[in-house]
This record gives structure tokens, sequence and C-alpha cells, in this order.
């Protein structure tokens, strides 16, 4: 049972053991040398640049020409007043709200199922992290070209099943599906090597026990595969939240976040501001704006992890 | 003490009846058969790209755009590598890359590792602090970033070195949160076990921990390899000569902005994807090896 505390955040059994000052002081001067090359580095190439990130929100910096003066507020309430801002929220939590459950869910199912290494399992899982192996400039370019009307051959073969579609990528109503679907394509393979690394962390015995007692493949999924892969679940979840918040690459390269911003990601909105129009204040401010979303999630999550640990045990 | 455990863990689930309930077995078959199907058919809409890249690498440039689209080549031309080869100065770039990520790799593997342990084992003053300020590492796109990071690399003068590109990616906020996930799942009696024995925590982390932990490793290793050779922003970003160059900018010469030559930006693709694959294809046996506690009693 230790170990299931250790799952939610920041809790750890040692905490609870009454141990003399002078042992705590060492076991903490440990700590923070396991951590002191790590922690250095993001606080010099991380953190740094976020606060310099903050600090530029609160000035109307821009690269043409040069110049930066102290602007308090005026990039947010620019931001808050321009509705393609809104719009453009509103595409992004579609994006994450749909791709994040369907990714984890597929790629769960695939990892339970590839998890031996056999030719078969092991020529497959090859096969589903191929897209994360790829440069996805080019894979976008690549699904972009297939989904072409008449001179991509995917949309061709569409045609011939009858499936017809003038223009994946170039309509409102079609190009947000079309850019979600290639969203589970890219991550599927990343969630489920994770998944597969989990799953092997359980050791067999719980299984065996499991299996002793007569419980059902499916019993066995339920009370011992999920609640011991909570961990993992749990990163999984936060770190495609994350993700899917922040997606940009191949979205960029199929769209630019057309038509008609149908497909634009907040991502996409600051790119556009900071590099195309070099208002490096204002993408600084969406950027901020973007972290505190992303925060208010992650701290949901990690809080609805927490619970369903004291729950299932 | 695995026993323990699991007896426990069984205990809670609680309710099964000693009936054995597995189904039938014709029914079991059916179903692993529809499961395998299923795989499969994901497996040939995730495979599809590739090999239409791969047939387009080998296509003459006339056969690249046609009416009626065609999958397979009409005839086979092999000029599309050639010009690939001699145009971009492909040895130069590999040999970058492999630098640029290899050392990437390496480093942060470690040090995140590192940390992973001190989050996961140990008790300390601020560790929750400290945790959030990880996550937090995770939550502002590079894209924005790379800006304080270019003229942070400026003051140090480290642009265009390989330093300034290997530095500051030597940890990673991901790599920390992903092993202290699977640290932290690791029975605590081994642990104490060792202690009793005399170990330190240096002792504990290398020979128990990172030992046990070869699936997150071996994970945590391959994404960290595969995301740097393909990254695209940050080398184009701080480099400035051809010789520092790596792969994914040398080939982005091949998707200009107006007109992308298609054979050969897939040719060049194939060529750059081809180490990851065979790495990843023959790095899976560390990932898909499970744990063995009882060995270690």
């Amino acid at each position: 049972m230790a170990q299931t505390q250790a799952l939610a955040i920041g809790t750890s059994r040692d905490g609870a053991r009454r141990r003399g000052g002078s042992i705590r002081t060492r076991r903490a001067v440990t700590a923070y040398a396991f951590l002191a090359p790590a922690m250095s580095i993001l606080f010099v190439f991380v953190i740094w640049p976020i606060i310099d990130v903050f600090w530029q929100s609160l000035h109307n910096t821009t690269f043409l020409p040069p110049a930066s003066a102290y602007s308090g507020l005026t990039n947010f309430r620019g931001l808050f007043d321009d509705p393609q801002f809104w719009t453009d929220l509103r595409t992004t939590a579609i994006y994450t709200v749909v791709t994040v459950p369907l990714t984890m869910a597929a790629a769960l199912a695939a990892a339970l199922g590839l998890r031996r290494n056999n030719l078969a399992s092991r020529m497959l899982r090859t096969v589903y992290f191929l897209p994360a192996l790829s440069s996805l400039a080019v894979m976008g370019l690549i699904w972009g070209y297939l989904l072409t009307p008449n001179i991509g051959v995917l949309d061709y073969w569409l045609h011939g099943l009858g499936i017809s579609q003038p223009d994946w990528l170039g309509t409102t109503t079609w190009a947000l599906p079309s850019v979600i679907a290639v969203g589970v394509w890219v991550s599927l393979g990343y969630d489920m090597v994770i998944f597969v690394a989990g799953r092997q962390g359980i050791p067999e015995e719980y299984y065996e026990a499991a299996r002793i007692d007569g419980a059902t493949g499916w019993q066995q999924f339920r009370h011992v595969t999920l609640p011991l892969l909570a961990p993992t679940t749990m990163f999984v979840l936060v770190t495609s939240v994350i993700g899917a918040f922040q997606a940009f690459d191949q979205i960029y390269v199929m769209t630019t976040g057309g038509p008609l911003y149908s497909t634009e990601t907040l991502v996409i909105y600051m790119y556009r501001y900071a590099f195309e129009n070099f208002e490096i204040g204002y993408g600084c401010a969406v950027a901020v704006v973007l972290f505190v979303i992303v925060l208010a999630f992650t701290a949901v999550e990690v809080r609805m992890f927490r619970r369903s640990q004291t729950r299932v045990y | 003490m695995s026993a323990v455990t699991a007896g426990s863990t069984v205990g809670t689930a609680g309710g099964w009846s000693s009936r054995s309930r597995q189904g039938s077995p014709a029914l079991r078959r059916c179903a692993r058969g529809l499961m395998w199907v299923t795989l499969a058919v994901g497996g040939v809409v995730f495979l599809f790209p590739f090999v239409w890249m791969l047939l387009t690498s080998v296509k003459p440039e006339g056969q690249v755009i046609t009416y009626p689209p065609t999958l397979l080549p009409r005839s086979l031309d092999l000029s599309p590598y050639r010009d690939v080869w001699s145009q971009i100065g492909l040895a130069r770039l590999y040999l970058n890359t492999l630098v640029f990520a290899g050392a990437v790799t390496v480093l942060s593997v470690s040090f995140d590792s590192l940390a992973a342990y001190a989050f996961a084992r140990l008790s300390f003053p601020g560790k929750e602090l400290l945790f959030w300020i990880v996550l937090v590492t995770l939550m502002v796109p590079i894209a924005v970033l790379i800006v304080p990071l270019f003229f942070e690399n400026y003051e140090f003068g480290w642009l265009n070195t390989y330093q300034g590109l290997i530095v500051p990616l030597a940890a990673n906020g991901y790599g920390i949160f992903l092993l202290r996930q699977f640290f932290s799942t690791l029975p605590f009696e081994l642990d104490d076990a060792a202690r009793v024995d005399g170990a330190g925590d240096l002792f504990i982390y290398l020979r128990v921990i990172v030992r046990l932990s070869g699936p997150a490793l071996a994970a945590l290793g391959i994404f960290t390899f595969s995301f740097n050779w393909n990254n695209f922003l940050w080398p184009l970003i701080m480099t400035s000569t051809d010789s520092m160059r790596t792969l994914p900018a040398g080939l982005a010469l091949f998707s200009g902005e107006h007109e992308v030559i298609y054979n050969m930006m897939c040719a060049g693709a194939f060529l750059s994807m081809l180490p990851l694959v065979v790495l990843f294809f023959f790095l899976q046996r560390y990932f898909v090896r499970g744990i063995a506690l009882s060995g270690l009693k």
C-alpha cells in the first residue's frame, strides 16, 4: 500500500516518518544534490525565458520597428476584445477535448493488445510509432497533399468509394475534423509506448493472484491494470492536454489555420502576431493566457487523480 | 513481499467468484481475431502516408502529380536519392544530427532520472513547489521561448556552437515527470532493504531504481532522441553556418514556401527516418521487458 500514497504529487511516505533534525537535513542535502543538475538547467534555460515572456507581455515590444515600452495590461485588453481570440480558444478547446480522450483510449487498447514480443506485435508497434519518428512538418505536407481534391490519391480513392467530399482541408466543416484525425495519428504512438512501459512495470504476480481468484480478463483490467496504471495514465493525461493546447506544427503546415480561421489554434494565433506581424509583446500575452489555462487544467487533473486514488484503494 | 502486496490488491477488488468465468474458448478466439483485425486495419491507416512517401521518392518527376492520381510508380527512378545526397551534403548532416540528438539524449536522460529519483523516493522541503515548477516548464510553447533563449545563448557566446545546441536541452520537465511517475510505483521496501544493508542513495538510485526502470528509461531515450533528430526550429535558430546544420533544416530546402519538390522531399524524409525506425525496432525489447521483482529479493 505504501507506494499508492506516493502516486499523488508531492506526497511521500517519508514525510510521515519522525526523524532527527540532522538526519533530515542530511537527507535534504542529498535530495538537492540529485536535483541540482536538472533543476539548474531548467531554471536558466526554461524558467528564466518564461519570466521574460511574462515581462514582455506587459510591454508593447515590436521588432519592426524595434521598440519596447511598458504598456500595462494593454496587450491583454486587446486580446480579450478580439473576437478572433475567443474563436481560436474555442477551436483549441474542441481540438483538445476530442483528440485527448480518443488518443488515450486507442493508445491504451493498442498497448495492451501489442505488449508481447512476437514479430507481429513488434512490427505493428513500430508502425504505430512511425509518426513519432517522423518530422511533423514533412508529414503535415504529405497529409495535406493526400487529401487535396483531384491530385491526392486518398481523396481520389474515397471518391471511388462514394465518400464524396469537395475539399477535406478547404471547407470550414471538414478542415477541423481532418486536422483532429491527423492529430490522433501523430500522438497515438507516444501514448502507446508509455502505456506499454507502464504495463510492463506491473509485476506479473498480481495477475497470477487475480487469476487464481477466478478473475476474468475484464476484471483483471478493471481491478489490477487500471489502478496500478494510474501514475502512467496521469502522466499521459497531463502531458496530452498540454500538448493539445499547444498543437501547432502539423496544423500550420496543413492549413496555416484556415480556411477562414476554422483550424486556427491559440498557438497559431500567437505565431501570427509574434512572428508574422512582429508584435512580440502581444504574442507573449497570448502565451501567458495559454499558460494560465493549461495550469488550471493541470491542477484539476492532478486533484482528480488524488481523489480517484482514495476511492480505488 | 510481492505476495503480500498482490494479496492486498486482489482483496480490495473483492467479490470475484471462485467459479471461472473466462468465456468459451471459441468466443475468446473470436475476440482475439477481432482485436488483431482492428489493430491491422489501424496499422494500414498509420502506414499509408509512409508507403506513399517511399513510392513517391522513387518516381520520376513527371509521375508525381498526375490525374488520375496513382500510388505505384510506372517506372523506377533513383535520381531523387542521388540528388539529395549530392545537393545537401547528407553525410555531414547525419553526423551533426547524431552528435546533437545523441548528446541531448544521454545528458537529459541522466539528469532527468537523478531529479526524478529525488521527487519519487526522497523527502525534502519545497518538494511540492519544485515539482510544480517542473510542470510549469512544460506549459509555455517553445516557439515563444526561443526568442529569449536566442538572446541568452548570444550573451553566453554560444550561438552556432555544439554547447549552445545541447546544454539548454540537457534537462527536460517531460522526462523528469515521466520517470518520477514510474519510479514512484516501485515498492519502497526495496529502498528500505538496501538501506538496512548500508546502501546510500547513489547506490539505490543506480542499482535498484535505474535497474528496475528499463522500460521507462528506454521509452524516454527513444522519445528524446527522435524528437531532437527531427527538431527543426531549435537548431535552425541557434546555428548559422552550413557546417553546424542538422538534417531537418537541410531537408527543408526541398519543401520551400511556394513549391514542393515532392520526390526529393520524400527521398530526404525517408533517408532521415530510416535510422530511427531501425533503432526503434531493435530497442523495443528493452521497454517490453517486464520487471521481475522476485529476482531482487
